[in-house]
């Protein structure tokens, strides 16, 4: 009895975590389904919208409910401003080119960050309903943890409709495929560029939060080891493909805790188990568990 | 319905169209022949935006009272006034079923933004709907009503062209251009292609500007040709004319 429940408990933390790095996952997988570009700065834009939403809950008066909408709206139009200034002037160029620019976006992001909320760490102002324990049998879970997957899975049924059922969505595809015709046919390139890096940018701010509810805890640099994690997620399950990304953010969420929970002597080494999994499947599926296989044109 | 003044093309050194001029009245078709690398799509992808030319302009209704410059415009504004293309190599969305395909060329014609889209509002539905009935009407036309959910790419190479003109056609398109229609068809299915841009010119009212190497295609439908050669025109005339020219021959046959 006892280790069902704990195996249980692990099992809801896994998918917990493994739905965050879903969430931001599908930031990276969308923009490079479209621009074929790692946009390395998607970390610290996680990271701002769990900046903004500890600005609006902690000094405004809005309810946190209002504020947990409002700040990965703002999110959004900061990813759309990020794509605007640093990689649409850009566009044309050598594809490296633009991933400096991706690195350097990443490195501004976060020193701005330092300067302007300070290097110091704060606390994410939980709201009671999120923080409150539930005793499910002989464990307890923080609620926090069954309404990350919810949520997740809720945002994913609306991303599955958008891309496969509106004009919008419809565009988005045909603009992975093939940018010129797309563009050719009428489709606005740069507005679904910016529809893209908005819905990316909303749902690492939404990622953010939850995660914030989970591990209240904000630095300017806390962007960057979820953004690599979830890069990795987005490699495993094969870029450019969100169900992919999917995929991968769960598989990294459950090793990364099964790891800690069954071999403890090596949870040192959990982060070092999301680059042993990169680096495995870099050797063994290249194009990630469910990516398109790459034929070179002739 | 198109003007084409002294159209400079260069990259780098290379001189892909140099001083070129065309004029295209409505309602005609239009041909543009010349050897291989004469510079032919290039003087489409300037049309249709994908190239800003070295110099020159192109004005779209020249004579109309909705005049417009293309150079300068992109690509989706230039598909918006009502112009439209296909391809020399097929470029469909190989992912997408066919149904999709022609899906997404009506999509510059839908007033609907994202918030009627995903609350469903009332006319965006019903404008969903002629969308869809007019994809399927031009399916119909192309004789593919019945494959409309495979994958563009699962289809034959000559159904895979048809396509390509079904999905320009859901843009409305005034002007169409098509970059070698005929290529790779054999006798039989050149001679039902011409038959067929006959008919889509009577139904939609079109101009269409052609690129072919197809001789017989060429002659047969157009009532213009231009010809080219290392970027440079060196004839212009109707058919008759055009194949009595002793430079047309001299380009095609070398000097001899």
């Amino acid at each position: 009895m006892g280790d069902v429940s704990i195996f249980l408990q692990h099992m809801t933390n896994g998918v917990s975590l493994g739905s965050l790095y879903a969430l931001i996952a599908i930031g990276y997988t969308m923009v490079y389904g479209i621009l074929r570009l790692i946009n390395f700065a998607h970390g610290d834009i996680f990271m701002l919208g769990v900046y903004l939403t500890y600005y609006g809950v902690t000094y405004t008066s809005l309810p946190w409910w209002l504020v947990f909408l409002l700040a990965p709206l703002l999110t959004g139009i900061i990813g759309i401003l990020l794509e605007r200034v640093a990689y649409k002037p850009l566009r044309g160029s050598a594809r490296i080119t633009i991933l400096i620019s991706a690195i350097g976006a990443s490195f501004l992001l976060q020193n701005l960050g330092i300067v302007i909320f300070g290097g110091r760490p704060r606390a994410f102002p939980v709201p009671q309903m999120l923080n409150h324990v539930v005793r499910v049998g002989g464990v307890s879970i923080n609620f926090v943890t069954f309404i990350i997957p919810a949520v997740t899975i809720l945002l994913l049924l609306g991303l599955t409709y958008f891309t496969t059922k509106t004009k919008t969505g419809l565009a988005m595809r045909a603009l992975s495929k093939d940018y010129e015709t797309a563009s050719l046919m009428g489709i606005d390139i740069n507005r679904i560029i910016s529809i893209t890096f908005f819905m990316g940018s909303f749902l690492a701010a939404i990622g953010g939060i939850l995660w914030g509810s989970r591990y209240p805890q904000l630095m300017p640099l806390m962007g960057s080891m979820p953004g690599l994690k979830s890069f990795i997620a987005a490699v495993v399950g094969g870029i450019g493909n969100i169900t992919g990304a999917v995929i991968g953010g769960f598989i990294l969420g459950l090793g990364e805790i099964m790891l800690v929970a069954f071999l403890p002597r090596l949870s040192g080494y959990r982060d070092a188990f999301a680059f042993v999994l990169l680096i495995i499947i870099l050797l063994v599926k290249p194009s990630g568990l469910m990516g398109d296989k790459v034929t070179e044109k002739v | 319905m198109l003007r084409i003044e002294n159209l400079v093309m260069r990259f780098g050194g290379v001189v892909a169209c140099n001083d070129f001029s065309a004029e295209i009245k409505k309602g005609q078709i239009v041909g543009l022949i010349g050897p291989n690398g004469a510079g032919k799509t290039t003087i489409f992808n300037v049309v249709t935006g994908v190239y800003k030319p070295t110099s020159g302009q192109i004005l779209f209704n020249p004579t109309g009272d909705q005049q417009h410059r293309l150079t300068g415009l992109s690509p989706d504004k230039i598909a918006q006034l009502g112009v439209c293309r296909t391809f020399q190599n097929i470029r469909l969305f190989g992912e997408l079923t066919v149904l999709e395909n022609v899906f997404i060329g009506n999509h510059l014609r839908v007033k609907s933004d994202v918030f009627s889209t995903v609350l469903r509002l009332p006319h965006y539905a019903a404008e969903e709907k002629r969308m869809y009935e007019k994809s399927l009407y031009l399916l119909e036309k192309i004789g593919l009503q019945d494959t409309r959910n495979e994958k563009a790419t699962s289809l034959p190479y000559g159904m895979q062209r048809r396509l390509e003109i079904a999905r320009a056609l859901a843009t409305d398109p005034k002007l169409l251009l098509l970059d070698e229609p005929a290529a790779g068809m054999n006798p039989q299915e050149t001679q039902d292609l011409i038959q067929f841009i006959r008919e889509i010119k009577e139904e939609f009212d079109l101009t269409i500007f052609l690129i072919e190497h197809h001789m017989d295609v060429i002659m047969e439908i157009s009532e213009k040709i231009y010809v080219l050669d290392h970027g440079i025109l060196i004839a212009e005339g109707n058919p008759s004319e055009i194949q009595q020219n002793q430079k047309v021959v001299e380009a095609y046959l070398g000097v001899g």
